[in-house]
């Protein structure tokens, strides 16, 4: 039999859960009362899906700090790798072993994973704390069927990354604003400045700021359609077709696309990609920003004719509902989500708080990252918070790739794409 | 021959109380293979009988019942016949992947052969340094695949690759080796012939040393050229090791999960997406979907058993046990 906690611990902290199944526990040790943290004891195993190089470091001097301050808890961190964790997560909470108690979900998986009933709800319990301090669209993230499965530790978006010197070069001084301007600046990059104007990074996530530039989205979810495939989508996507076509994107990779349009960028090789303040530590770390950190430029994603707009990304912290230490693993939440925390994790990485008052303290702003991309946030795109969320990407991923290779123009390719999403979405119509 | 002995004991009213059986005789050798049956039915019997169910229902992940912890999900799903192979058989992907699958596994296999033949007449005469090849060609064996897939992938990364630099430091432009559908294709064909020839090689050196000398002696004796007792000892005598090694070789090669899906992830665009890695992304991709995974596996496995018997029947026809 697995370890639980005692039914009391379980009745006392998750008053709210509808079916508190507490038939399976059995009591392991009696649970501290919440007003004395520190005397909680037990074991977190914490699963991160940060850069293990850039990031990782600095995440695991956060848990020391935690560890100082809760002695009794030890914290087992587990690096795994962002790509792999959905899937490895999904199969240990499915077999019933192996998973960790606590999970650094990306935002679309949050709704997915509680669906399935693997994630414990937080709503009155230590790990939600000061909810309204939360801006609003990470928060959503974390929300599912009217109750909170995840707390968002990160939020971010897509920015428009440039390198100011070669643009300078092509004479511009200023990032471009719209779609045309990215054009325009990608081609004087490209005859005079001796450089790539534009890497693409061939992967779906990346597809949406021109999706949405246009006016067009995924899904409508309130009207339950798939508009993938209607024409402000496919505006957006003949967008990206053109920026290809007429050589104002270098020809795109299509394996290790990101690693590819990232090498190129912090090499000097490219003047602009699209890319998150995930890369931040990468690109400041790279061949041309290393010694003039001032070259590395960061602007909202250009406008289409409807608006700028790029997906809000981020991540979450969700508790294992099978978690054999649900009181020490709330308590970690709580400290790792708390604003402290997220404003010395943006000190040190300039990845973006979620709490509001974390912008104001002067850890988070000794960082000059967190204010670059203030601007870049504005224009973050709340995205469809369904359990499906994590399937859409793979078809549009695929469809993509052939426009990128030259083999399906954007109108047929979205018509793929939608035909796809209609087999995963029942009940939705096109 | 042992219920014979057995039953010439003269039935008294000792002899009643146990029943005369080869099993009461023989029960260590029943007691010695139960492990291995055991096992058999627990490893093999049991998941695929449960694949199989499966496949016949429409189980998925948000279907099936679980508890973990406070939450209690209900068991919802239902029998659906034949209806998952139906639409499987009956979808546009289907016959696209069967086909690529039937070329990538035919075009590797004879690819496995050729050069494992080739390789192993090499190492089979007498020469220097050659338990030094031997070990040089057993290399890509012995490291795992999803390490070499992994090298391989950014061997032939577009840009930052070494064989394209290579390629371009002899003033040849690169190629689109992972990014464009055919080179796609060829690569990953190039690293399965890589990974898969070192067991034909050594299966078949195998087989060459079994063949007896005498033979190739009788016939150098009667004026026989090289060419004629590769075709006439060689071949033949190689003949029910290849059987084996290439019907080996076929199961693998079409199930080969690794090279596909590390090296090109079934792209660009799904064109080397064979039908395992197919029907893994269908079911494992968001939401599982048990029933129609199953129903790939079943149908794959049904496959493979048709293309086995069809082999073996041939085989036999032209005369060898197999």
């Amino acid at each position: 039999m697995r370890r639980g906690i005692s039914a009391a611990a379980v009745a006392a902290a998750l008053a709210l859960a509808v079916s508190a199944c507490g038939g399976e526990e059995s009591p392991r040790r009696t649970a501290a009362p919440a007003s004395d943290p520190a005397a909680v004891s037990g074991q977190v195993t914490w699963w991160d899906t940060s850069d293990a190089t850039n990031e990782a470091p600095v995440f695991q001097e956060v848990i020391k700090d935690f560890t100082a301050k809760y002695p009794k808890i030890k914290v087992d961190y587990v690096n795994v790798p962002f790509a792999d964790a959905q899937n490895k997560f999904k199969t240990a909470a499915q077999s019933g072993s192996g998973a960790p108690d606590v999970l650094r979900a990306e935002v679309g998986w949050v709704a997915e994973f509680a669906s399935l009933g693997y994630l414990a709800p937080l709503d009155g319990t230590p790990a939600l704390d000061k909810p309204e301090e939360f801006l609003p669209s990470p928060a959503g993230s974390g929300k599912y069927a009217g109750k909170t499965y995840a707390v968002p530790q990160v939020t971010d978006t897509l920015g428009l990354l440039y390198n100011k010197e070669l643009l300078k070069k092509a004479g511009h001084d200023a990032p471009p604003k719209t779609f045309a301007e990215l054009k325009q600046t990608a081609l004087d990059v490209k005859s005079k400045a001796g450089a790539d104007g534009l890497a693409l990074n061939v992967d779906a996530y990346f597809l949406l700021p021109f999706i949405y530039g246009e006016g067009g989205d995924l899904l409508d979810v309130a009207g339950k359609k798939i508009t993938v495939a209607a024409p402000p989508s496919v505006a957006g996507v003949k967008v990206v077709e053109d920026l290809i076509a007429s050589g104002a994107a270098a020809k795109p990779a299509i394996q290790d696309s990101y690693t590819n349009a990232e090498t190129a960028f912090k090499e000097g090789k490219v003047a602009m990609i699209f890319n998150g303040p995930w890369s931040n530590t990468d690109n400041l770390g790279g061949a041309v920003f290393k010694d003039d950190p001032d070259d590395f430029g960061v602007a909202p994603v250009p406008a289409g004719s409807a608006k700028a707009g790029s997906p809000t990304g981020g991540h979450d912290y969700a508790v294992y509902a099978g978690s054999g230490d649900l009181d020490a693993s709330y308590l970690f939440v709580r400290y790792m989500a708390s604003a402290e925390t997220q404003a010395k994790i943006a000190g040190k990485l300039g990845l973006l708080p979620t709490r509001r008052p974390a912008y104001t303290m002067p850890e988070a702003q000794a960082n000059p990252m967190i204010a670059k991309w203030r601007e870049p946030m504005a224009a973050a795109v709340e995205r469809p918070w369904i359990p499906e969320g994590g399937q859409l990407f793979q078809p549009l991923l695929e469809g993509y790739q052939k426009l990128a290779a030259g083999q399906r123009p954007a109108g047929p390719m979205l018509g793929d794409v939608a035909k796809a999403y209609q087999g995963l979405l029942k009940g939705w119509s096109l | 021959m042992t219920t014979q002995v057995v039953d010439t004991a003269a039935p008294g009213p000792r002899a009643r109380g146990r029943r005369p059986r080869a099993g009461a005789r023989h029960w260590y050798a029943w007691a010695m293979c139960a492990p291995v049956v055991i096992v058999t039915l627990v490893l093999v019997g049991y998941p695929l009988a449960r694949g199989v169910y499966l496949s016949l229902t429409d189980a998925t992940e948000a279907t099936m019942g679980r508890t973990i912890g406070m939450n209690t999900i209900p068991s919802t799903y239902e029998f659906v016949g034949l209806s998952n192979y139906a639409g499987i058989v009956t979808s546009a992907e289907f016959l696209t992947r069967l086909g690529w699958t039937v070329t990538w596994t035919v075009v590797c296999v004879a690819l496995h052969y050729g050069l494992g033949l080739g390789l192993a007449m090499l190492l089979n005469r007498p020469l220097r340094l050659r338990s030094l090849y031997r070990v040089l060609l057993v290399l890509p064996w012995a490291v795992p695949a999803f390490v070499s897939a992994f090298i391989w992938r950014y061997l032939l990364n577009g840009e930052f690759g070494v064989v394209n630099a290579m390629l371009r430091a002899a003033g040849l432009g690169g190629i689109d080796w992972l990014d464009d559908p055919l080179w796609a294709k060829v690569s990953v064909i190039a690293v399965n012939v890589w990974l898969g020839v070192p067991f034909m090689m050594l299966a078949l050196l195998g087989g060459l040393q079994a063949i007896p000398r005498e033979l190739y002696e009788a016939a150098e004796v009667d004026g026989a050229t090289p060419w004629r007792r590769f075709r006439h000892i060689t071949l033949p005598g190689l003949r029910p090791v290849a059987g084996t090694v290439v019907l080996l070789g076929t199961i693998w090669t079409f199930n080969q999960f690794p090279v596909i899906y590390l090296v090109t992830r079934g792209g660009p665009g799904g064109s080397s997406e064979i039908l395992v890695t197919y029907a893994y992304r269908q079911a494992f991709e968001g939401i599982r979907d048990y029933s129609g995974s199953a129903a790939w596996g079943v149908l794959i496995l049904a496959l493979l058993v048709v293309m086995a018997v069809v082999y073996r029947r041939a085989l036999r026809t032209r005369g060898e046990a197999w």
